[in-house]
């Protein structure tokens, strides 16, 4: 899909939420969601900083490390690929402080759905840094290269741009997996639209702004992420080049 | 002759598994000579190449350069295997230019040149650009210099792979097959970059070619490879004029017939 029909979808939804919102049954929901709104937004934005960092590191540990560091991303990947991220929350919100470590809840959230991600980011990563053609290596070894100005100069640049889509998948599902910090005590868009919804029983207007709310966002991330791989792909005409 | 070799084979072996793509390989290699290495396909004429520029592992023997082992360093009077530093410290010598170009195509053609200069001999940029400028004036290529790999034909993409080698400055070039992927019409360019180097830079060069003329024009010396060994070198002049090896023979028979 284009990005001009993507731009043409958010639109039409922030359209949609604008014209409700000027109803009077739909109106009186719009503080309360936009408030949870925000935290959505924040915990999807600092979670899937984190992801990036651990994908990277892991990635790179799992490739390059001595045997400590590839062991310790191992286990890292598969704990956080192979449990599921609700019972992650739970574990380091509820049974960490029984160890005496207690977090509070946001923190918990970017943590646990950051972490969770990087994991399967991981692969995105490395999967990416294999895709570069075995002659680039070799030309780098040719020019005498450390295997890190390598990484950073040569392979990870190229690499970047067959990354883009894949996590641009990840940051919608971390996104969506957001809904599940209603669980430990966080006020997010999931938390108030349920709140609400007990207290006045008004299913369709509420439920019909949070899914028009949780699509404009990751609408943005979408288009975002196509942006962004247009960008980096100017100027390097994978395949023809190589 | 009492000057050190600019590369020595010193028993050189590589085995993958089973196979032995090279069996015992000795060779000298002179400063300033140029020399070409023929043979048929799976001879190891390659692994040679990439042996000397680190991209492969040997199983025996020791490659020396200008007199200092490259394979090897030395640790209390004896040769143990190199480590990636006293490897980098001697691989600075050498420069390799690959079948398949390999630049880099997140990067220009002066990019593609001056990356190395600046990432691993710290030169300035301003000196980088300015050595970068001289050397893809060499290679034709001065109006090319923004261009990137992408919009470059194959005989162009391989003058700035030339270029980019030589800004190392190494006292080694390695060329594998170099005119092997190019069209027909683009041979002609690239090799005539390779002339200039070898007339106007003093480099020890050291190529495997299937351009029978040009290894006959350009060598000071030509060895043709069987089966993981050296059958036979010698001037060009004598290893085309009149190969001594009934295998060489063959071989040159079958590769000028083809044309």
């Amino acid at each position: 899909m284009g990005i001009r029909t993507l731009v043409a979808m958010l639109v039409t939804a922030l359209v949609v939420i604008g014209a409700l919102a000027t109803q009077e049954s739909y109106k009186v929901f719009m503080p309360g969601l936009l408030q949870g709104a925000v935290l959505t937004i924040e915990i999807a934005i600092l979670g899937s900083l984190l992801a990036i960092v651990m994908g990277v590191l892991a990635a790179l540990a799992r490739m390059y490390g001595p045997a400590p560091l590839r062991w310790l991303a191992t286990v890292y990947v598969e704990i956080f690929r192979g449990t599921s991220a609700l019972v992650q929350l739970f574990w380091l919100f509820f049974v960490l402080p029984q160890f005496g470590v207690t977090l509070n809840a946001f923190l918990v959230a970017v943590l646990a759905l950051g972490l969770n991600v990087g994991a399967y980011g991981s692969e995105v990563v490395r999967g990416a840094i294999q895709s570069v053609p075995r002659g680039q290596w070799e030309a780098c070894t040719a020019l005498n290269m450390s295997r890190p100005q390598m990484l950073r100069r040569i392979i990870l640049p190229q690499a970047f741009v067959a990354m883009i889509p894949p996590w641009g998948n990840l940051f919608i599902e971390l996104l969506k997996s957001t809904a599940l910090v209603s669980l430990i005590t966080l006020s997010d868009l999931a938390f108030k639209a349920q709140q609400m919804n007990q207290n006045t029983f008004k299913t369709i207007p509420i439920f019909t702004l949070v899914l028009l709310m949780y699509l404009a966002m990751s609408l943005v991330v979408t288009i975002g992420m196509r942006l962004l791989e247009r960008r980096a792909s100017l100027g390097l005409a994978r395949g023809k080049a190589a | 002759m009492t000057e050190q070799p600019m590369v020595r084979f010193d028993n050189v072996s590589k085995r993958y598994g089973a196979l032995t793509v090279l069996d015992g390989l000795n060779l000298d290699i002179a400063r300033g000579e140029k020399v070409s290495i023929i043979g048929p396909s799976g001879s190891g004429k390659t692994t040679v190449l990439r042996m000397l520029m680190t991209l492969e592992t040997i199983n025996d023997g020791v490659i020396w350069v200008e007199g200092e082992p490259l394979t090897h360093m030395q640790r209390n009077g004896k040769l143990v295997p190199a480590d990636l530093a006293h490897i980098r410290k001697i691989r600075a010598k050498i420069g390799m230019v690959f079948q398949s170009f390999n630049l880099f195509p997140h990067m220009t053609a002066m990019q593609n040149c001056i990356e190395a200069p600046i990432t691993v001999l710290g030169m300035k940029r301003a000196d980088a650009e300015a050595r970068a400028a001289e050397l893809l004036d060499m290679v034709g290529l001065s109006e090319k210099k923004d261009h990137y790999p992408s919009q470059l034909s194959g005989g162009q993409q391989q003058r700035v792979a030339i270029a980019r080698a030589c800004a190392m400055r190494p006292k080694i070039m390695l060329f594998d097959e170099v005119t092997s992927a190019l069209d027909p019409e683009l041979v002609g360019e690239v090799l005539e970059v390779i002339r200039k180097l070898g007339r106007e830079h003093d480099l020890t060069m050291l190529m495997v070619t299937h351009q029978m003329g040009f290894a006959k024009e350009f060598s000071d010396r030509v060895c043709f490879f069987h089966a993981g060994k050296i059958c036979e070198q010698g001037p060009p002049s004598e290893l085309f004029g009149a190969p001594k090896n009934e295998r060489t023979r063959q071989f040159l028979h079958a590769v000028l017939e083809a044309g």
